[in-house]
Parts: structure tokens; sequence; C-alpha cells
């Protein structure tokens, strides 16, 4: 390891709501590979971001190569030899991999508006051999695989002579070879003295990649340590904190209970492989995983909201095909999205119209004309039930706090009486208080008898709300824990577990026996 | 280096090649129409008709030139043709009504078409103003602006002749080929608009391959804000774009007033949905991104020579929109069937 290269000290961000950096800090070497980690939402990326110039720091100090720095854009960012590789590419598809590579700094041709292709292909082609890339840089950014193109967006971050490296979960989309060939380069760029930020929830990884690495949560620096001496159950330690979150109200399993919803074999190309499980009457059955575990795809697949390869579900013991989220309605199966802006409501209609959205039907008089009446004495009869708080029905619900919103998602699901009701993040972008009223809504509507799949990458929310805990991991169902055996830690080894790498554990084994 | 050999040599994908596709597609669509038209009139394939389909190309495909830019980006122009008639009303206003001599005439009337281009980028770059909205309001604010000007020189709307400039009529109908031509093709006579519609596409095509702003052009319409990320002034080169189709459209403009001798204040409404329908025939993505200036010109030569060959045929007008509006909505959907595909 080299000298000091950079040091992130006392960094403050706020955003609407959310405290997203307390107090952060971070060091970075020359020619070492420094692993960020932390929880879905512990300020990885946000701290990352202001790093290479896209947010602006509400407070902190920076020092870069021995001087104190602000770095004020993008731009900013790579003149002074700091790149970011995004999680989702930034290349233009339609452009050849040398004019991605050189986009915004073209050489031109004495004629000063002409480009000089010949220059830029040149010049990429001795980027990639210098990084033993065997690529052409006259083919599109199209038509190479998403290993191939973070290959390109690295070469570009080279050829801005970088110091600073910062890769944000590049592994998550890449093939065990793939990755193979990233750590090649990855570890080729440390030997030249590049310094390297590696933001992944692959803990494993982190053991063969990593020098040092550091831990955050909730927007707090926690510790950083070697990585040769830090066991994986000591991180996910780190990361899940020892805080002692409000105790789980007691939740026993519900055994005696009838199976309602049955999901056998379901899949969907890479996106959910083999996913099988039960949901019981009267249940909460939450499902944990990281971010892009494939849970919100399951859920979109049962809803009919996305087309699926094979599998077979079974409402209340019969065999359905549900093909579109009308059949899924029909059969009783309500979604509320995780994005509720853009999937789960119609924000510039009013609360009545919102509830009555899901079951129109209901409301359509012989002629065919809309029972105002009736919509509004439903509605009215929701917003108390729930207790919505609104000026009035006709209120758009634009103008609610998102805990309301939530709230007439729920009513208008419940109008259209469905029996089974698939949370997704319900509690995203919630405040506190709102939040323990949905949670006491769904032990109450579990209680009446619904029953709930609750997806959320809040692990206390998982283990203080649900029955039974399935795990996801990259498509794959890697586990399931009643609510006595689940802890934190548990579920973050499951939800880590990529295929391959990790030997069953005891508990993923049990559950396997379980499902089938 | 065995991973890597495994890992870099995954088979290339079929983009190249569907390009290629959808621009081939729509040249054999173009011979089978041509092919077709022969067979059922005997009129259609003469020189004089042919003549007649290229001259009534000129004008849509300077147009369609101006609108593929535009729609590379992924944006859209609705203000081409009216932008065009008060840029002919401009030219009309100086040459034939204040008798400037016909350079500068023609030079006011494609700087006309610049300026609303450009009042469309800085609206659309710096006010943030949706591309659809900003040229509909463009489109009918340029409307307007022509009939105004065409009542002053009587008072009321009227078209502005050139009757007493006689050269500014043979600028677009006269032929400066045909002296060369003589030769091999005596009766072959090329108008000079025809000769500006594929000078303009050759400018055109070496501008969006060529130059930096070609370049923006398509990276702007592939992801504009990745574009942004790589330090690209995009709101620069946006409206930088929009002044471009702007210009072609003045262009235009010079061409339509040359070839009818008058400038027509309340033609115009409708050209910019040929223009657009000549881009999309031609294979360019609405969502931008992808597009060829090969492709725009074929895209206008389908649809001018369908609606000549159905006027040939008899075909009452009523029905030639019919035919070309089923074209549009067929070119995109094969264009979406081989995408699905592949």
């Amino acid at each position: 390891m080299g000298d000091l290269l950079l040091k992130m000290a006392g960094i403050e961000k706020s955003f609407p709501g959310v405290h997203a950096l307390n107090q952060a800090q971070f060091e970075l070497r020359a020619g070492e590979v420094h692993a960020l980690v932390g929880e879905n939402g512990a300020g990885k990326s946000t701290l990352m971001k202001i790093l290479s110039g896209i947010y602006s720091k509400d407070a902190g100090s920076v020092r870069y190569q021995g001087k104190e720095v602000e770095i004020s854009s993008p731009r900013a960012a790579q003149h002074l030899g700091i790149s970011m590789i995004h999680q989702e590419l930034n290349l233009m598809n339609h452009l050849t991999l040398a004019q991605n590579v050189f986009v915004g700094r073209e050489p031109r041709q004495p004629l000063r508006f002409m480009l000089d292709e010949a220059k830029i292909n040149a010049q990429t082609q001795a980027l990639f051999d210098s990084m033993h890339l065997r690529l052409d840089p006259r083919t599109l950014a199209a038509e190479l695989t998403v290993a191939k193109q973070q290959m390109v967006e690295i070469a570009k971050a080279l050829s801005f002579n970088s110091q600073v490296l910062i890769m944000d979960e590049p592994t998550a989309a890449l093939t065990e070879s793939e990755i193979e060939e990233l750590f090649r380069i990855i570890r080729q760029l440390r030997s030249k003295g590049v310094g390297i930020v590696y933001i992944s929830h692959r803990l494993e990884e982190l053991k063969q990649i990593s020098d040092r690495i550091t831990v955050m949560r909730d927007g707090h620096y926690v510790d950083t340590v070697d990585a040769k001496k830090v066991t994986i159950d000591q991180i996910i330690g780190m990361m899940v904190g020892r805080a002692i979150y409000e105790s789980s109200p007691e939740v026993p399993e519900r055994p005696d209970q009838a199976v309602v919803l049955a999901v056998r074999g379901l899949n969907r190309g890479t996106a959910i492989r083999d996913v099988s499980f039960v949901l019981k009457k009267g249940e909460i059955l939450g499902f944990a995983g990281l971010m892009g575990a494939g849970r919100t795809e399951v859920a979109r697949a049962i809803f009919g909201a996305d087309p699926i390869d094979s599998g077979e579900i079974f409402v209340k013991g019969r065999r359905t095909a549900i093909q579109s989220p009308r059949d899924a309605v029909r059969h009783g199966i309500g979604y509320l999205s995780e994005d509720r802006k853009r999937y789960g409501l119609a924000v510039g209609l009013s609360v009545e119209a919102n509830i009555a959205l899901a079951s129109f039907e209901q409301f359509v008089g012989s002629l065919g004309v809309v029972d105002d009446s009736k919509v509004r004495s439903i509605a009215s009869r929701y917003v108390d039930l729930l207790s919505i708080k609104t000026p009035g029905i006709q209120q758009m619900v634009r103008n609610l706090s998102g805990g309301n919103q939530q709230k007439v998602v729920i009513g208008k699901w419940l109008t259209a009486d469905t029996e089974i009701l698939i949370f997704d993040e319900p509690t995203r972008g919630i405040d506190v208080g709102a939040k323990s009223e949905i949670y006491r809504l769904l032990n109450e509507l579990a209680h009446a008898g619904k029953s709930i799949i609750m997806i959320s990458s809040e692990l206390p929310e998982i283990l203080r709300m649900s029955h039974r805990i399935v795990v996801m991991c990259e498509g794959r169902i890697t586990g399931e824990l009643s609510a006595a055996e689940a802890t934190q830690e548990k579920i973050m080894r499951l939800a880590t577990q990529r295929s391959g790498m990790v030997a069953v554990t005891e508990n993923s084994f049990a559950a396997k026996a379980k499902v089938r | 280096m065995a991973t890597a050999e495994k890992v870099f040599s995954a088979p290339r994908q079929t983009i190249l090649r569907s390009n290629a596709a959808q621009k081939l597609l729509a040249f054999a669509a173009l011979i089978v129409i041509f092919v077709v038209f022969s067979f059922l009139s005997p009129f259609f394939a003469t020189t004089e008709n042919i003549v007649g389909i290229l001259l009534a190309t000129a004008v849509n495909g300077v147009l369609a030139l101006g609108v593929t830019f535009v729609i590379v980006t992924a944006g859209i122009d609705l203000s081409v043709g009216t932008v065009m008639t008060l840029s002919a009303v401009m030219t009309g206003l100086t040459v034939s009504l204040a008798g400037w001599p016909v350079p500068l005439g023609i030079l006011i009337g494609v700087l006309t078409g610049s300026v609303a281009g450009l009042i469309n980028g800085l609206i659309i770059s710096r006010m943030r103003v949706p591309p659809f909205i900003a040229t509909l309001g463009m489109m009918m604010v340029a409307r307007g602006l022509a009939l105004v000007l065409s009542t002053l020189e009587t008072g009321t709307i009227k078209p502005i002749y050139f009757n007493d400039v006689p050269l500014f009529r043979q600028l677009m109908m006269g032929s400066v080929l045909s002296p060369l031509l003589a030769p091999v093709a005596p009766d072959f006579n090329l108008p000079n608009a025809v000769l500006i519609l594929f000078v303009a596409a050759l400018v055109a095509a070496f501008v969006l391959a060529k130059t930096v702003l070609g370049r923006y052009t398509v990276a702007i319409g592939s992801n504009e804000e990745a574009t942004r990320l790589s330090g690209v002034g995009v709101a620069g080169w946006k409206t930088a774009v929009y002044a471009l189709g702007g210009t072609f459209s003045g262009l235009a403009g010079v061409m339509i007033a040359s070839r009818l001798n008058s400038a027509q204040p309340a033609l115009g409404v409708g050209y910019e949905l040929d223009a657009i329908a000549a881009v999309v025939i031609g294979g360019t993505s609405l969502s931008g991104g992808q597009g060829t200036i090969l492709g725009t010109i074929i895209g206008a030569f389908i649809i001018s020579t369908l609606t000549n060959g159905l006027r040939i045929m008899n075909v009452p007008q009523e029905w030639q929109f019919v035919v070309t509006g089923l074209i549009v909505i067929l070119a995109v959907y094969l264009d979406i069937l081989r995408r699905r595909r592949s």
C-alpha cells in the first residue's frame, strides 16, 4: 500500500426527511482496494457520490493528494482524477466503444468541427491493449455484454488518468468467469498505484479482492479493518450493529392455518430461479434480501405484471393461470408497489377515486353510470378505518404524506376484497411515527384473516413483523426461517449467499426440505 | 489469458446487421412500389414522371433532413412546415416587394428558419419545455406571422408572387445539370431543386457522421444523462440541433417559393407530418439514438412515389392519405418486430 491519497472526514448530508450521512469518514491509499460495506441505506453510495461530484456535501472536508478540495461536478472530479463507475452503466448504446471513451473531449482534425475517428480508435485500442482487453474500438456499445461494458467504463475512467476509481456493485450482474476477469484488471490497476473503492454486498468477494474494509451503518462510520484478519461474521456483526431495536412482538407461526397461496418452481430468466414457497391464512410472510435479490420480481410475477417462463401458482389449492394484474385481482391478490407514485397511486386523483380504482365494477349502476354516493360512503369508511389523515375524500392524493398515501393504497385493495396482499417495501419513505401505524395496520389485517407477503430491505422491520421469513439472493430462495430462529445475522448470511460459493447452511437446508 | 479469451469473444449481437436490414427493407420497399406501379400504369415509368417524383420529393426531403437530427436526439419538431412558410414569405417580402437582390432574399429566408429553430432550441433546452409543446407553439406562431406578413402588401391575406423576378423561379426549376446530361439523356431535365436536395443530404450525412455536432446528436438521443455526466454541454448542443433543423426548414421555404413562383402564406400545415413520416419510414427511432440520412431520403421517396403512383392510377386524394398513413404504421411496426426478435 502506498501513500495516503484521500481522506474524507466529518461528512454530513441530508435529503428531505433523511439524514443520509452523519459524520461519515473514509480514507484511501494509493495502490489499495478499499471495500465499503453496509446495509441498504447505510450511506455508502451517497458518500461516494459526494466524492465523485454528483452530490454536494452539507459539511465536512475532503483532502486529496494532500490538498483540501471542493468537488463541485462530475467534470471537476474527473479533472482531479476521481472516476466513478455506477451501478447502472452509463454508456451510450448507439456509439462505438471508442466514441464512448472519448465523448465530450473528442480530438478534432485541423478543421475544428471535424472528428478524428482514426485517432480515437487508435488511442482506445492502445488503452484496451494496456488492459489486455480483446475488444474492437469500433464495436457498438450495445453489442457488448454487461461485463464488457463495465470494462469499457473502466477504460474510460483510466483515460482520464484516474488516481481514484470508485466501483459501485461492479459484480452485481457478472458471471463467475467475468468476475475473475474484473478482478484481474482491478489487481493490475492496484499494482499501478490506483486507489480503488469497492462497494459490494457480496461479502465473500471482499476477502478475495480487498485490502481494507470500511463498514458503515445508518449514515455513520463504524470501523475500518484489515480484510485479511476479519471474518465474514465479524463484518456482518458490524453491518447490522448491536443496537437493540424495539423488541418484536410475539408472532408465533401459525402452522394450523390453511395454505392460501402456493408457488412452485417459478422461473423467469435470471431474475427468478426456481422459487417455491407457501403462504398461509392470517400470516405475515417476510421476504428478506438485498436490493436486486429478485423479491419484487417474484411479487410482480405472482401478480401477473410480468410474464413467467415456468412455474405454477395455486390460490386456495386451485391451480390458476394468472396472465395479468386483472386476473390476479379476480383471484383476490393485491400488490402494493414499492414505488407508490409510479405504480400504486394516481396521485393526481382524489382519495376516493384512488380507493375505488381497483374495484370500479362494484360502483357502476345499472345504466353504466358510476354511483358516486356509494364511492363516497366506502371511501369515507376506509378513511375512518385506516385513520387516513386527509382534509376530505376529495383531496388530491399528491398532497398527502407518504404514510397516508400508503394507507390509501391499502384502502384500495381492501375495497377490492383481496385476500392476499403483497406489500413491497411498505414503509419506504415514511417517517417513524407513520411506520408504526402501518405495522399496526398490517397486524390487524393478518388478524382479520388476510394473508400478507411483506417485502422489506429493513431487517428490524422483517424481524418485528413476520411469522416466517423467506430470504432471497440472486433470484433464488436461499433459506427460510421461523420468527423464533431468525436473527439479523442469519438473514444477512443467507442474503449474501451466492450460489456455489458458500456451502449450504443448516438453515437453508432445512428450509428447502420444508418448501418441498 | 484463457479466461479473457472466453469472456471477450462472446457472439456479436445483431444491432449493426439489423440497422442495415431496416435500410435495406426500406430500399426494397421503394423498388417494389416502383415496379408495381410500372406494371399498373404505362405513364408511371416515364422520364417526365420520374422527374416529377424527384421534384415532389425535394421540399419534403429537405424538411425531413432537419427533422432527422431532431428525432435522433429523441426530440420532435412540429414547426418545420409553418416555419418553411414563414421563410418563403420573408423571401417574398424582401425580393418581390422590397426589391432586394435575390441572393440576399434567399439568405434572409434561410436565416428566418435558423432563428425559429434557435428559439425552439432555447425554449426546449433552457426553459425545459417539452419539445412537442415548444414546437407546437412555434408551429402556430410561425403560421400566424406568415399570415400577418402577407397582409403588408394589400391589407388582405394573399400570396406574394415573384413575377417581376423571373430569375427566382429559375433557381429551382432551371437545370444546371442539363447541359452536362444532354449527351447521355437529352430529355432528362433534372431541376435544380432535386440537385439541392441531394447536396443538402450529403451535407447532412457528413454532419451527422463526421462532426462533433453529429456525434453529440446521437449521444444525447442514446443516453442524455450519461452524455451530461461525460462533461458535454447538452443544452447548447441541443439548441444547435434545433437551429440546424430550422435552417433546413428555411432552405425548404426558399425552395417551395421558387417552385410555386410565389409565397403562399396559408400553406405549410401538414408538411411537418410528411417530414416526420419520411424520417420514421427511413428507420430513425423516435426514442432517439439511431437514424440515418440515407434512410430519411429513401423514406421521403417512398412517400412521394406512392402519392404519385396512386394519383396516376386515378386513386382519389382522400385514399392517398389513407395509404400513406397505413405505410407509416406498417414501417414502424416492422421495426418493432425486428427489434423484439433481436
